[in-house]
């Protein structure tokens, strides 16, 4: 028998406007599952090697000889910036690859926008999907943290909402840049080289940013791995940061995140009406 | 079926890309239960059409109505009825045959206890119940049509859009495919397809629209198109490449029309037989012959000058 057809009432556009995206998260949701194992494996073994090289072992270096950084001990002082890092890694591992794919491997963002679904249902739906791995791993970091006693006092969690604001804003800024690539081999080549190990590297992840040469520390100020990692440092140790800067900070990864997501809006809509 | 409800209507539908120009200023209708197909070469604005159609591409002027509405302030309200099968596959790869009707149905905001049994009927009909549980990327150019075909019933579509169905496929699965397709036509319903096969359009549609250059040739039934556009019989005649240019001027004189192709030459007649009896009492021997009826090969050569495909 041949399918039935022409069952006007059978699609409710109004419930897929209001939770298109959701759909998007469900097929994200659905390939997380198939590499569940190794989604594990790399969330739990890449903190604990991690933090046994840098936390432990430098930190007992730096703690030796100068009693810690910026008043606290150095696994504590590192905590916020490393699951900003991670935060941010794991984010853009669900941004790009998806985003390339759906775009040029797979096309399969083409067959979700032949559906109801829009373009920018499909952004924010691989936004959520990559925030919601994210929030599973650096739960996980936080938790292997807490384990090496990063954490002196329950403050501490509150570096994770500040890791996954840093994900959020980058993410999707560099949601929209991969939508916008049509060239995905320079992409690559581009956004590690150039943009995620500077940014690694100078945003005040290893020691304060106060203590870098003046024409370095710009990198800092663009990055939101650094305005989160401040942030971070307040909440969970009381890190000295003035009032206006607070503000500037959360003020800077609202605007990151808001001008990422239209840009990403933007690039989504053109490419899929080409 | 000229009386039922029309489903698309365009009028003087034009879209341009810089300085080229698509699709030129073309009106036409589908109405409800009909198999309408868009036959022309490649760049004849074909799948340009039925993109605007989808309301996945905005026309530079021109009106168009996708039941009743304007796909472009009604873009979801629209492709919540439409079953899209597009040129190339995009199902996804990192999904099984199952998953990926299921991930469809959705995306169209369906129940899971509506999709469950969906699943299961389609999967039949699209003769993929044994590969349900298999990757995608594992599946024969055939079997993946199949499954983007049987995708895009998932939403029970009120019209259903084939964009050159069977390109890359080999003979087998063709007609695999055209059977399954040949079902929904014969179940009424409504199917847009393009193509550039003209047996695929003469199987498979109701009425044809003739496109070349982003403008409408001729439109009509697939017979209709033959009887308007061309003679009851063909007769083929291969001299060698070199004298086939040669003995033209003398054929002209046999029939009213004559297409001289790089390797054979085409004699227009309602009487094959006759015409090569003809032939022969002049003393014209063609190395080869071959009477056959005409097609819509033949309708688009007198109508562009040109074949189908290159």
């Amino acid at each position: 028998m041949a399918p039935r057809q022409g069952s006007l009432k059978l699609v409710n556009t109004e419930r897929i406007k209001s939770r298109g995206a959701f759909a998007v998260v469900e097929a994200r949701v659905m390939i997380f599952m198939k590499y569940l194992p190794a989604l594990l494996s790399v969330a739990v073994a890449n903190p604990f090697l991690y933090l046994l090289a840098v936390g432990v072992g430098v930190g007992k270096l730096i703690n030796a000889h100068s009693g810690g950084v910026d008043g606290v001990k150095y696994l504590t002082f590192l905590a916020p910036a490393l699951l900003a890092t991670a935060a941010i890694q794991n984010a853009l591992d669900e941004v790009v690859f998806p985003t390339l794919e759906g775009f040029k491997w797979n096309k399969n963002f083409f067959a979700m926008n032949a559906t109801p679904i829009s373009a920018k249902q499909i952004a924010n739906g691989v936004l959520i999907a990559a925030m919601t791995r994210v929030l599973f791993s650096v739960t996980v970091y936080g938790t292997i943290i807490f384990l090496f006693g990063g954490f002196t006092t329950a403050r501490g969690w509150l570096a994770i909402p500040t890791a996954l604001a840093a994900a959020a804003a980058f993410g999707a800024f560099i949601m929209g840049i991969a939508a916008w690539t049509t060239n995905d081999d320079q992409f690559f080549m581009v956004l590690n080289r150039f943009i995620i190990m500077p940014l690694f590297l100078f945003s005040g992840t290893f020691y304060q940013l106060s203590s870098m040469p003046i024409y370095l520390r710009w990198v800092g100020w663009l990055s939101p791995l650094w305005h989160c990692t401040e942030l971070g440092r307040y909440l969970t140790y009381g890190h000295h940061i003035s009032a206006y800067m607070f503000a500037f900070h959360i003020v800077y990864i609202i605007a990151m995140f808001t001008f990422g997501m239209n840009f990403a809006h933007r690039q989504f809509t053109k490419r899929l009406s080409r | 079926m000229a009386n039922s409800e029309v489903l698309i209507q365009a009028k003087q539908l034009v879209k341009r890309y810089g300085d080229f120009t698509a699709v030129n200023g073309i009106d036409f209708q589908v109405r409800k239960g009909e198999s309408f197909g868009f036959l022309g070469p490649n760049g004849a604005g074909k799948s340009t059409t039925m993109r605007i159609i989808a309301a996945t591409l905005t026309r530079t002027s021109g009106e168009i109505t996708i039941l009743g509405k304007d796909p472009e302030k009604f873009g979801p309200e629209i492709k919540a009825h439409l079953g899209v099968v597009p040129q190339m596959d995009n199902l996804d790869n990192a999904l099984t045959v199952e998953e990926n009707l299921y991930i469809y149905g959705r995306y169209f905001g369906l129940s899971k206890s509506f999709i469950r049994p969906k699943i299961e009927e389609l999967l039949d009909f699209a003769q993929l119940v044994e590969k349900r549980g298999v990757k995608v990327e594992a599946l024969s150019g055939g079997m993946k049509r199949r499954l983007t075909i049987a995708r895009a019933l998932v939403s029970e579509p009120e019209i259903l859009m084939l964009d050159e169905p069977t390109t890359g496929l080999d003979p087998q699965a063709r007609h695999i495919l055209w059977d399954r397709l040949f079902r929904l036509k014969e179940q009424g319903v409504t199917l847009l397809i393009t193509t550039h096969y003209m047996d695929e359009a003469e199987q498979l549609c109701d009425r044809l629209m003739v496109m070349d250059k982003g403008s409408i040739m001729a439109e009509d039934s697939p017979a209709g198109l033959i009887k308007t556009h061309s003679t009851k019989e063909v007769l083929e005649v291969r001299f060698g490449s070199d004298r086939n240019a040669v003995v033209a001027p003398e054929l002209r004189e046999l029939c009213d029309r004559i297409e001289v192709l790089p390797d054979r030459i085409l004699m227009y007649a309602d009487d094959g037989e006759e015409l090569l009896h003809q032939l022969n009492q002049k003393g014209l021997h063609p190395l080869t012959s071959l009477v056959r009826r005409s097609s819509l090969e033949d309708v688009f050569l007198r109508l562009t000058g040109r074949t189908l495909i290159d």
